[in-house]
């Protein structure tokens, strides 16, 4: 077998340009295919993790698709902000087990200040790899790629910028200080920067001129919240508490199940069609092998029966030429899954650059051994014709028998 | 050895073939001669078993290569037959040392590198075994489907117009090559050729003549 292997690569690579665009044909067909595999499992498993947990979204009113975004994955601007007294009627509901609050509005190099409670950590079971968690205003914990990226340690200090791209000016009167930095969780806190609620106000409130009259209940009357996470405390809650949220004055739910469901048939659609390219590639290369097949058994007709001449059984000529399929589907196999990881990689990249969703290429799939089968199976359908042909020849034609 | 027994062969919308009876010891030589028609292909197809006679039999070192199932004449072949076609056929996609591994790959034996490398230097062929048929000379391409014939050790070399596109020297050549390796394994050879040289060349050998008839006879 591996003499009939080997006698199979020397014949694929006798016509070497032909190889190399089949090679080139199935290598992106399979590569397009192992891309669309990896980034939409990475994706969905990104989305759920970053899901776990919560059960509703109150942001102002606006829609609920971008306070879903802004506030689970915080990948797109909130609606705007809600009272600080609508937290308290939040967890005063029965339906609710739990409402952690979310502030935003500043950024550090591009990464989003959230003031929030420790609950918030809980939520994605994060604890710091090193220092400890805020307990003072000013206080901050990095995610673990905000912190790389930053370079960021405990101890540091650091200025918040205004707005949540990082570009706005920035509050130079009011520094963090770091005091923990987060273990990688694989969730949206990787890409964060956390703090107490009264963090995010003592810097926005800062200039302000306070009165000594002014008590505490007064400035919590005016300060703001962007929005809260809730915890149902039963199933009754998906039933009854978005449409009380709904009802409020300037209250908008975001069910997170509902806009994930539509935001990922939305991007299924783009996988889609990406995954339609990968198979009309595939297509393509295997109409390609098959013709180059056809014409190499045509061309190799007297090597073919002179094998035959010297005792090879037709099983073994057909063999060969189907060996030769299978070659060009191992080798696409290889360079398509290194082409559809080296994609990912690319993606993640340029994901990264923007804080957004962690994709990797060294993320591994069981759904890519797909791949290779799909590169057999349409070895073997290619090949199926040429090795029949092979299979049937008639060796009395080297002696040129006439008939 | 090699025996003919009341073989006729009768192609389907075309001629019958009938030969005479013969016998030809192990390490002789046969001479088929007969014009282009005369049925010396076919002939030879018979004694490779690629042809199922229609009547009589073939048998090779008291074999019947007729009566075996497809799957035994192709490892009859693949272990007694030797072939020298007329075109040659060395696969141009493969180097000379892997056109001399075939035998061994179609037989689905280990290849034997030490046995090509000495027929590769009885030859004069030593040095070439990189190359490709296609940049090899006439006589060098002949020498090597030669060895790749005698590979083996066949009891049965069959010759398929040896010396049809060689010159009076080369086709001498070649012939000696032929008998000197037939020889060597004890093999009968048959050489089939409507070349008057080679008759000339080989008067002690034994004549089988066709004539180009509907029913031919030695």
């Amino acid at each position: 077998m591996f003499r009939l292997i080997a006698l199979a690569w020397r014949y694929l690579w006798s016509q070497p340009l032909t190889a190399a665009l089949n090679l080139l044909l199935l290598s992106l067909g399979l590569g397009a295919i192992s891309f669309v595999i990896l980034v939409s499992e990475q994706v969905e498993q990104a989305v759920t993790r970053d899901l776990a947990g919560i059960d509703l979204v109150v942001g102002a009113k606006g829609s609920p698709m971008q306070i879903m975004l802004a506030g689970v994955f915080h990948l797109d601007v909130p609606t705007g902000n809600i009272p600080l007294a609508t937290l308290e009627l939040l967890r005063k509901q029965p339906l609710v087990a739990r409402a952690i609050p979310l502030s935003l509005g500043d950024s550090l190099q591009g990464y989003r200040i959230v003031g929030s409670t420790p609950e918030y950590l809980d939520l994605y079971q994060a604890k710091p790899a090193s220092g400890r968690v805020w307990q003072a205003p000013l206080e901050a914990v990095l995610g673990a790629e905000a912190a790389q990226r930053s370079g960021l340690t405990v101890g540091a200090q650091f200025a918040s910028s205004h707005g949540l791209a990082g570009q706005g000016d920035a509050h130079d009167d009011r520094r963090y200080t770091v005091v923990g930095v987060l273990a990688p969780s694989g969730t949206v806190l990787d890409r964060l920067v956390l703090t107490g609620l009264e963090s995010v106000w003592a810097v926005h409130e800062h200039g302000d001129e306070h009165d000594d009259d002014h008590d505490d209940a007064e400035l919590d009357a005016k300060r703001e919240i962007t929005m809260a996470l809730v915890s149902y405390r039963g199933p009754l809650g998906a039933a009854m508490l978005p449409r009380w949220v709904n009802a409020q004055p300037g209250l908008q739910a975001a069910a997170p199940a509902l806009e994930t469901a539509r935001l990922l048939r939305m991007v299924g659609a783009g996988t889609e069609v990406l995954r339609g390219f990968g198979v009309l590639l595939l297509l393509a290369a295997g109409l390609s092998v098959f013709v180059a097949m056809l014409h190499a058994v045509r061309e190799r007709r007297n090597d073919l029966a002179m094998m035959r001449m010297l005792g090879a059984p037709p099983a073994r000529v057909a063999g060969l030429v189907a060996a030769e399929a299978l070659c060009l589907a191992v080798l696409a196999t290889v360079l398509g899954l290194a082409l559809g990881h080296g994609l990912t990689h690319g993606l993640g990249l340029m994901l990264a650059a923007q804080q957004s969703i962690t994709v990797t290429g060294g993320w591994w799939s069981f759904r890519e051994w797909s791949v290779p089968a799909l590169a057999v199976l349409l070895a073997l359908l290619s090949a199926a014709l040429p090795a029949w042909s092979a299979f049937r020849l008639d060796v009395t034609q080297l002696l040129q028998t006439p008939r | 050895m090699i025996e003919l027994k009341d073989l006729r062969y009768d192609y389907r919308n075309g001629p019958t073939l009938s030969f005479a009876d013969l016998s030809a010891s192990a390490g002789s030589t046969l001479l088929v001669r007969g014009a282009s028609g005369a049925g010396k292909s076919t002939l030879l197809a018979l004694m490779a078993g690629l042809l199922t006679p229609t009547a009589g039999q073939v048998f090779v070192d008291g074999i019947d290569v007729g009566a075996l199932a497809p799957r035994q004449r192709d490892a009859w072949r693949g272990a007694h037959l030797g072939f020298v076609p007329q075109r040659l056929h060395l696969s141009d996609a493969l180097s000379v040392q892997d056109n001399l591994g075939l035998p061994y790959v179609c037989a689905g034996e280990p290849v034997q590198p030490a046995r090509i490398a000495e027929l590769l230097e009885r030859l004069g062929l030593q040095g070439l075994a990189g190359r490709r048929p296609h940049q090899l000379s006439v006589g060098q391409a002949q020498r090597v489907a030669l060895a790749r014939a005698v590979l083996r050790g066949p009891r049965l070399l069959l010759a398929d117009e040896p010396t049809a596109s060689l010159d009076d020297e080369a086709a001498v050549e070649a012939l000696r090559l032929l008998i000197e390796l037939a020889a060597l394994s004890r093999a009968t050879l048959v050489l089939a050729t409507h070349d008057a040289r080679v008759s000339q060349a080989l008067p002690d050998a034994q004549l089988l003549q066709l004539n180009r008839a509907p029913a031919c006879s030695a």
